[in-house]
């Protein structure tokens, strides 16, 4: 199977924190950042290369803050 | 090979396997962080946009937190008077056939002061797309009881509780409906998780398909969370309605190709 | 070339949206207007114009396919009385705010509550100050024959289109009842989508990629935004009260006393004036035409000119407070009416005439 590599870009002003998306990683790529937003909200980011593109933590996201990339290597 | 991939080759548009529909606004969302509206909005709009049907599709916000989902949604739309949406959408459609119309409501709008426009609107199979967001409870107006809300659970109008002999019983609007001959394609689905979004989305898409095809009308419910008015975090929140919401609102299919699901 | 029938009021109602190219008709049964809704049904104008016709579940679900036509550039009606016009008032509180063209016919019967299906004109008030919440008003025809139950319909579409507004014709069951000659003009085409994205760009008829989307909506949360759209609003009542008042002036001229009466009322009163006349007393009527905008101006100069004025309403009393307004304390200025759906006879009209205005 060829091996894919993926990789994620969140709208951290826009993350409301709500943490949803965490839970949906396969992978436990994603964790919530002890930042804050300027509103105040800790906003997900990616903690490892885990993260195999498979939009999991998009299509869950209530405010569609997060793009996914993916390649195949 | 692999060590000369950099986060700067990925990060390509060529890559990208997902991003916002611009069929969403620029607008930040007004929902509470987590809520179930929000990815009801984008699904909606993403099954509108892969259709191409954007010049075509007209929405219906209705009154509730969703009010202002014409501010989210990036579509000629109609803010309806609270409960009269399947009305207006019934005119809509009438008067323009070949359009795609889809009214979006809340359990207050929808099974409280609405109750009769759902109900005729279904029972004149009307080609039209009906989402019902169920969040057993009126969030906008600050956590009161709703047609939906669950035995014994607390609001700003059953604070002890929901007390049947005094306060009804939860209303299963979408059983009810499913009841009608007009109704086509009736399913109940949840927005919490990924494989429930992608369930929603080929239940939306199956619904507008549906009323390309003039089958009749198509009856989303989403069940979903409200964690200001159920006053716990979004995790929790969607931990609650799967263990309370889910055995009293049961997902999947209720009526398909207008044949009631065993 | 106008086509010349025998028709009941209502039915010219009906007769006459499908040949103005009305697209669509909701509405729900109430006596005395129910012929309305029947009419339409036996002449199918689907197949004459595409115009559709649906009946509702009530009349809150007819408003509001109303609005949801109106909000699509569309001309749109329903129809009811009195008890079915109350339930709409929210309904038509949200075509004001959201300013949207339609036509909403009141055949009023004797209130309040059910009342009676006899006709009256007691819902002046609701009708001309908003029987709705906020600030607004709705342009207000009086018709007082079958003909002007037939006229009425075009130029109801034309002023709400032209202003962005809600139109009413507030007719009465005995107008809706009775059979009248009625000439009819040639049927027009409905709007095709090209002349609605054209003519009405406002609508929401689909977002095309060369304009932003439509919204279609009365809420404002806002303050300082609402309280502009409010100034907004006013500024149109105002120049509907400048150019769309409409009246008849019958046997005025050398008139002493004037009746100021619309609709069934009005007609009582031209065999008044004749009988009245008879006896040597010089009456007149005035027959405001549009209850809103309100004829002010000119009743403010008739104010000037003769001794009386004698407001004559199936209701308790409700024009002749704008009567009142407008006559600005000049004359003295009594009120005769029926209520409970009794219409007045001519010769009781000349007696009170006589009693409050003359000899008063």
């Amino acid at each position: 199977m060829a091996k894919v590599k993926g990789d994620i870009v969140v709208d951290i002003e826009r993350c409301k924190g709500c943490e949803v998306c965490i839970a949906a990683c396969p992978v436990n790529a994603i964790e919530m950042s002890k930042k804050v937003n300027s509103k105040g909200y800790h906003y997900m980011e990616k903690v490892n290369d885990n993260c195999t593109g498979c939009t999991n933590c998009a299509i869950v996201c209530p405010d569609g803050v997060i793009t996914v990339y993916r390649v195949k290597i | 090979m692999e060590e000369n991939i950099t986060k700067e080759n990925i990060r390509k548009k060529e890559n990208i396997v997902y991003k916002k529909t611009n069929l969403m606004t620029d607008k930040v969302l007004s929902y509470c962080p987590g809520c179930g509206h929000g990815t009801t909005h984008r699904i909606i709009m993403e099954v509108v946009d892969e259709m191409g049907i954007q010049s075509e599709t007209l929405g219906i916000a209705p009154v509730g937190c969703s009010v202002l989902a014409y501010e989210f949604m990036n579509i000629d739309m109609q803010e309806a008077a609270h409960g009269r949406a399947p009305a207006m959408a019934t005119a809509m459609k009438r008067l323009m056939p070949e359009k795609y119309i889809f009214s979006y409501q809340g359990d207050g709008d929808l099974a409280a002061i609405g109750t009769a426009e759902t109900i005729h609107a279904c029972n004149r199979g009307e080609n039209i797309t009906i989402i019902f967001v169920n969040n057993g409870i009126y969030g906008m107006t600050g956590g009161q009881m709703a047609p939906t809300t669950l035995p014994g659970m607390k609001s700003s109008t059953s604070p002890y509780g929901r007390d049947i002999v005094t306060m009804g019983n939860p209303l299963k609007i979408t059983e009810l409906i499913a009841q009608l001959p007009g109704t086509y394609f009736v399913t109940r689905q949840a927005v919490h998780t990924p494989a429930n979004v992608r369930k929603t989305k080929k239940a939306i898409r199956k619904a507008f398909e549906n009323q390309k095809l003039k089958k009749g009308l198509s009856f989303v419910e989403v069940v979903s969370n409200c964690s200001s008015g159920w006053k716990m975090t979004p995790v929790q929140a969607n931990k609650w309605m799967v263990e309370n919401m889910f055995p009293f609102y049961p997902l999947g299919d209720i009526k398909v190709d207008r044949e009631l699901v065993k | 070339m106008r086509e010349l029938k025998l028709m009941k009021g209502n039915e010219a109602i009906s007769e006459a949206a499908i040949r103005v190219g009305c697209d669509g008709y909701f509405g729900y049964p109430i006596t005395p207007q129910s012929e309305i809704l029947e009419y339409l049904m036996v002449e199918k104008p689907e197949e004459i114009s595409g115009m559709i016709v649906l009946q509702a579940e009530s009349e809150l679900a007819s408003i509001n396919m109303v609005y949801a036509g109106a909000a699509c550039g569309k001309r749109v009606m329903t129809s009811s009385s009195s008890p079915g016009i109350s339930l709409m008032q929210e309904g038509i509180s949200y075509m004001a705010g959201a300013e949207l063209p339609s036509l909403i016919v009141n055949v009023v019967r004797g209130g309040p509550g059910l009342g009676t299906i006899q006709p009256s004109q007691s819902d002046y008030f609701q009708a001309t100050k908003g029987g709705g919440h906020g600030d607004y008003h709705i342009i207000v025809l009086a018709p007082s024959s079958v003909q002007e139950m037939a006229d009425f319909v075009g130029l109801g579409f034309d002023l709400a289109f032209k202003y962005r507004n809600p139109a009413m014709i507030l007719s009465d069951g005995a107008i809706g009842q009775m059979m009248e000659k009625v000439e009819f003009d040639e049927h027009q085409p409905r709007f095709t989508e090209e002349e609605i994205r054209k003519n009405t760009p406002w609508a929401t008829v689909g977002k095309t990629p060369d304009r932003e989307r439509n919204i279609i909506t009365s809420l404002d949360l806002d303050p300082a935004r609402q309280e502009i759209h409010n100034i907004k609003l006013q500024a149109k009542y105002r120049k509907i009260e400048e150019n769309e008042v409409r009246f008849e002036k019958i046997a005025c001229d050398d008139a002493e006393y004037i009746f100021v009466a619309y609709g069934t009322s009005s007609r009582i009163c031209q065999k008044a004036i004749q009988l009245a006349r008879e006896k040597g007393i010089k009456v007149g009527l005035f027959r405001p035409i549009t209850l809103y905008p309100f004829p002010v101006k000119e009743i403010k100069e008739l104010s000037k000119k003769v001794k009386g004025i004698l407001s004559v309403e199936m209701s308790a009393g409700q024009m002749i407070e704008d009567i009142r307004l407008a006559a600005e304390g000049n004359i003295k200025i009594e009120h005769f009416g029926k209520m409970g759906g009794i219409i007045h006879s001519p010769a009781e009209v000349v007696e009170v005439l006589e009693q409050k205005i003359i000899g008063g």
